[in-house]
C-alpha cells in the first residue's frame, strides 16, 4: 500500500526536477514557484509512504538500503522546506529535486521486501541513532548543495560572465554562511549519531566499539568534518575552500555508506 | 467608438523634431481642451516626454480621427503637415491598444525596460482625468495599461538587471554580500562615476563611507557630502582591512592596490569578502587582486561587460513579457468590442424577451384552460410592456452613442443588465456576416 505513495512521491520528485531544470535556463519565476508546490506534495506523499512502512514493518523504517535512502530522502526534503522558510532560496529546489529523485530512483531498484531485525538489534537505540545519523547526513547534503552553489556563483563573479545561473544564485556571503550554518548543525548530529551507535552496540552487542567498516568510515567522516569547522572556526577558512571541502567531505560520507551497505549487506554488515 | 494613437518616439524622429512638438507643463491642459473642443475627437491623452509624444485619441471613425490628431498636431505647434507626417506613427484598435501597453511597460523605451516611463504615462493620465477628457474607454484602457505594466514588473524580470555602470557596481555588490546594510564603502579618489556609484550603494543599505584622496582637501569635502570620513592618502591601506566594498578612481599612472596589499589584508578580515571596484584608466588596482580567494576586482570594462549582459537579459525577458500583453490583450479587446451600441441594444432586447417569454410560460402553465385568443391577447401585452420599458433607453443609447459619455451609457446598460461580453460579440459577428 505505501508502495503506491512511494511511486507518487518519486513521480513529484521527477516532474519537479523538470521543472527546475525550466527554471535554470529560463528563470520564470512562475516555475520556481510550480516546483515548490511539487516538492510539497511529493513531500506529503512521502510521508505517507514513511509512515506506512512504519506501520507495516513495526519499527524504523532504516534497517534495509531502499528503507535508508528513502528516509534519508525525506529527511532532506524535510531540511529543504525548513530552510525554505527561513531564507527564502527558491533556487534551492532545483538541487534538492534532483538528489531526492536519485535517492527514490537507486532506492526503488533495491529489495523493498521487510526484512526482519536481527531480535538482539530490536531497541530504542533504533529510532534515535538512525534519525540522527540520517539527519546529520541530511545537514551535510544541504552544507554540500550550498558549496556547490558557492563555487558556481563564484566562478561567475570571478570569471564576470554575467549569466545564467548569476541570476537566480544568492550572493557568496549569503552561500557560504549557509554552507556554514547546515555544518554546525550537522557535526553535532554525526557526533550524537555515532555515540548512541556505540551505546546501542554495547546495549545488543556487548561492544560499544567493534572497528567494523561502518564505525571506521564514520570516524573518518567525523574527523574530516572536525578539520572543516575547525579551519572555519580558528583560521578563517572560507568560501571556495570550504565550499571545495565540504563537497570532499560529502562525497566520502556518501560514498562510505554505499560502499558499505553494497559490500556488506547492511549498515553495519550485521544483517546478513 | 475607435482608439487612435499618433505618435513619434526616439526612433521615429531626431531630437529638434521631439523638441517643436513636445508639451511643456501647463499648455498640456490647454492642448487637451482645444482637442476635445476644437478637433472631432471624443476622450483623449497626451504623453509628452523627451523621447517621445503621443496622442491617445477615440474617435467616430478611425480614418477622420487619424486626420484630426494630425491636424492638431501641425497646427499647435505650427508645422506644416508635410514635415511632420514622416516622422509620426500611427496605431489603430488592437495594435494600439498593444502599443500601450508596451509603452507603459518602458519596452518601447529606449533602455528598455526601465519604470520612470510608466510614472510619465500616469502623470499623462491624471492631467486629462482632471480635465476631462478621459472617459470610460481612457479611463479603463490607462487602469489596464497600468496594470500591465505592474504585472510585467513583478513576472519578468525585464527591470531587474542593472544598465548603467554605477548601478551594475550596487547589482554585483548584493551578488557577493547579499544585503549590503552594515557594509563599509571606501572611496579612493574622487570622481563623478566613483561618486554615483557610492551615491547608490548607500540608498542601498551601506552604513560607512570612507574618503581618501591625494588632496586631503577634496576628501575632506566629499565626506561632508556623504557624511563619511575622510582618510589621508598616504595611509588608506591601514584602513582598508575594515572596508568591504573599495572604489578607486585615481589619476594614478602605477597600481595603488597590489595583490600583497590585499593578502595582508584578508588574513586580518578572517577572509570576509572584499569587493574592489576599479573605474580608473589606467588602472589603479593590479588585476591579480582577483585571483585571491574572496576578493572580487571588476574594472571599468568589466563593468560595461555586465552592463551589456544585463541588457541581453532584458531583450530576453522582454519576449516572456509581451507574451503577457498578448495575453492582456485578449480581455481587454474582448471588452472595448462589446462597447459597440449595436450589439448592445441587440443583447438588452434578447435579455428582456428571455424573460418575457419565461414569466409568460410560468403564467400558462398555471392559467389552465385558455383560449387561443387569450393566449395571444397576453403574448401581446408583454411584448407591449417590455417594449414599452425598452423605447427609451434604447432611443437614448442611439443618441449618446455619439458622445463623449456614450461609451459611458453602453458600459451602464450592460453592468445593469448584466449583458454578456460574450454573446454581444457572437451576433455582431453573425449580423456582419
Amino acid at each position: 500500500m505505501s508502495y503506491i505513495f512511494f511511486h507518487i512521491t518519486a513521480a513529484a520528485y521527477f516532474v519537479a526536477t523538470l521543472i527546475y531544470i525550466a527554471y535554470l535556463f529560463s528563470h520564470r519565476a512562475g516555475l520556481v514557484r510550480a516546483g515548490r508546490y511539487l516538492l510539497y506534495g511529493g513531500f506529503g506523499a512521502h510521508t505517507v509512504t514513511i509512515i506506512g512502512r512504519w506501520i507495516e514493518a513495526g519499527r524504523t523504517p532504516a534497517t534495509s538500503l531502499h528503507e535508508s535512502l528513502t528516509l534519508y530522502a525525506w529527511l532532506t526534503v524535510a531540511l529543504y522546506i525548513v530552510l525554505l522558510y527561513r531564507y527564502r532560496i527558491t533556487v534551492l529546489g532545483a538541487f534538492v529535486a534532483p538528489f531526492a529523485f536519485l535517492l527514490l530512483v537507486t532506492a526503488s531498484l533495491l529489495p523493498k521486501e521487510i526484512v526482519p531485525l536481527a531480535p538482539a538489534l530490536e531497541s530504542y537505540w533504533l529510532p534515535v541513532h538512525v534519525i540522527l545519523a540520517f539527519l546529520g547526513n541530511a545537514f551535510f547534503t544541504l552544507a554540500c548543495i550550498f558549496g556547490i552553489m558557492y563555487l558556481i556563483q563564484d566562478r561567475y563573479l570571478k570569471k564576470r560572465r554575467i549569466k545564467g545561473l548569476y541570476f537566480i544564485l544568492p550572493s557568496v556571503e549569503i552561500l557560504d554562511e549557509l554552507n556554514y550554518r547546515c555544518l554546525t548543525y550537522g557535526f553535532p548530529l554525526l557526533t550524537l549519531a555515532i555515540i548512541t551507535g556505540a551505546i546501542w552496540s554495547e546495549y545488543s552487542l556487548g561492544s560499544y566499539w567493534s572497528w567494523e567498516a561502518r564505525q571506521i568510515w564514520s570516524l573518518i567522516t567525523w574527523f574530516l568534518y572536525a578539520a572543516l569547522l575547525h579551519g572555519r572556526l580558528t583560521t578563517g577558512w572560507r568560501g571556495r575552500k570550504s565550499a571545495m571541502f565540504s563537497v570532499v567531505a560529502f562525497a566520502v560520507l556518501i560514498g562510505s555508506f554505499f560502499i558499505i551497505y553494497l559490500l556488506f549487506g547492511g549498515a553495519h554488515g550485521l544483517l546478513r | 467608438m475607435n482608439l487612435v494613437i499618433v505618435g513619434l518616439n526616439h526612433r521615429t524622429a531626431p531630437i529638434d523634431i521631439r523638441e517643436r512638438l513636445s508639451f511643456q507643463g501647463e499648455s498640456i491642459e490647454e492642448a487637451l481642451g482645444r482637442l476635445v473642443g476644437q478637433y472631432d475627437i471624443n476622450e483623449c491623452v497626451i504623453l509628452s516626454t523627451c523621447n517621445r509624444v503621443e496622442i491617445v485619441g477615440i474617435s467616430q471613425e478611425i480614418e477622420k480621427g487619424i486626420r484630426e490628431i494630425k491636424r492638431f498636431l501641425s497646427e499647435y505647434h505650427s508645422i506644416p503637415l508635410r514635415d511632420l507626417d514622416d516622422h509620426l506613427y500611427v496605431h489603430t484598435g488592437e495594435d494600439a491598444v498593444r502599443h500601450l501597453f508596451r509603452v507603459a511597460s518602458g519596452l518601447d523605451s529606449m533602455v528598455m525596460g526601465e519604470p520612470q516611463i510608466l510614472g510619465q504615462v500616469k502623470d499623462s493620465y491624471s492631467i486629462a482625468v482632471q480635465n476631462d477628457t478621459a472617459g470610460v474607454i481612457i479611463n479603463k484602457l490607462f487602469h489596464k495599461a497600468f496594470s500591465v505594466a505592474k504585472r510585467i514588473r513583478t513576472e519578468t524580470r525585464i527591470g531587474a538587471a542593472a544598465v548603467s555602470i554605477s548601478y551594475a557596481a550596487v547589482e554585483l555588490a548584493k551578488k557577493i554580500f547579499g544585503n549590503l546594510t552594515g557594509k563599509t564603502v571606501m572611496l579612493v579618489g574622487a570622481g563623478e562615476m566613483a561618486e554615483l556609484a557610492a551615491k547608490h550603494l548607500l540608498t542601498a543599505g551601506v552604513r560607512e563611507i570612507l574618503i581618501t584622496n591625494r588632496t586631503y582637501e577634496r576628501a575632506v569635502e566629499m565626506a561632508r557630502e556623504f557624511r563619511g570620513s575622510a582618510v589621508m592618502f598616504r595611509e588608506f591601506l591601514h584602513y582598508i582591512k575594515g572596508v568591504d566594498i573599495v572604489i578607486a578612481s585615481t589619476g594614478s599612472p602605477n597600481f595603488i592596490i597590489r595583490p600583497d596589499d590585499v593578502m595582508g589584508v584578508m588574513r586580518e578580515r578572517k577572509h570576509r569578502p572584499m569587493f574592489f571596484i576599479d573605474i580608473a584608466v589606467p588602472r589603479n588596482i593590479d588585476p591579480l587582486v582577483n585571483n585571491i580567494d574572496n576578493a572580487y576586482l571588476f574594472d571599468i570594462d568589466d563593468l560595461q561587460g555586465v552592463v551589456e549582459a544585463n541588457l541581453k537579459e532584458r531583450a530576453r525577458e522582454a519576449e516572456e513579457a509581451d507574451a503577457i500583453i498578448d495575453e492582456e490583450m485578449d480581455t481587454f479587446y474582448r471588452w472595448i468590442n462589446s462597447l459597440d451600441v449595436v450589439p448592445t441594444i441587440i443583447a438588452l432586447k434578447q435579455r428582456l424577451e428571455k424573460i418575457r417569454k419565461s414569466e409568460l410560460e410560468k403564467a400558462l402553465g398555471q392559467l389552465n384552460g385558455l383560449s387561443e385568443r387569450e393566449i395571444r391577447t397576453l403574448d401581446a401585452m408583454t411584448s407591449s410592456i417590455t417594449k414599452k420599458i425598452l423605447h427609451n433607453p434604447i432611443n437614448r443609447l442611439k443618441k449618446e452613442a455619439n458622445n463623449v459619455d456614450g461609451d459611458f451609457y453602453i458600459e451602464a446598460v450592460r453592468k445593469l443588465f448584466e449583458l454578456e461580453d460574450e454573446e454581444a460579440l457572437k451576433k455582431t459577428r453573425s449580423g456582419e456576416e
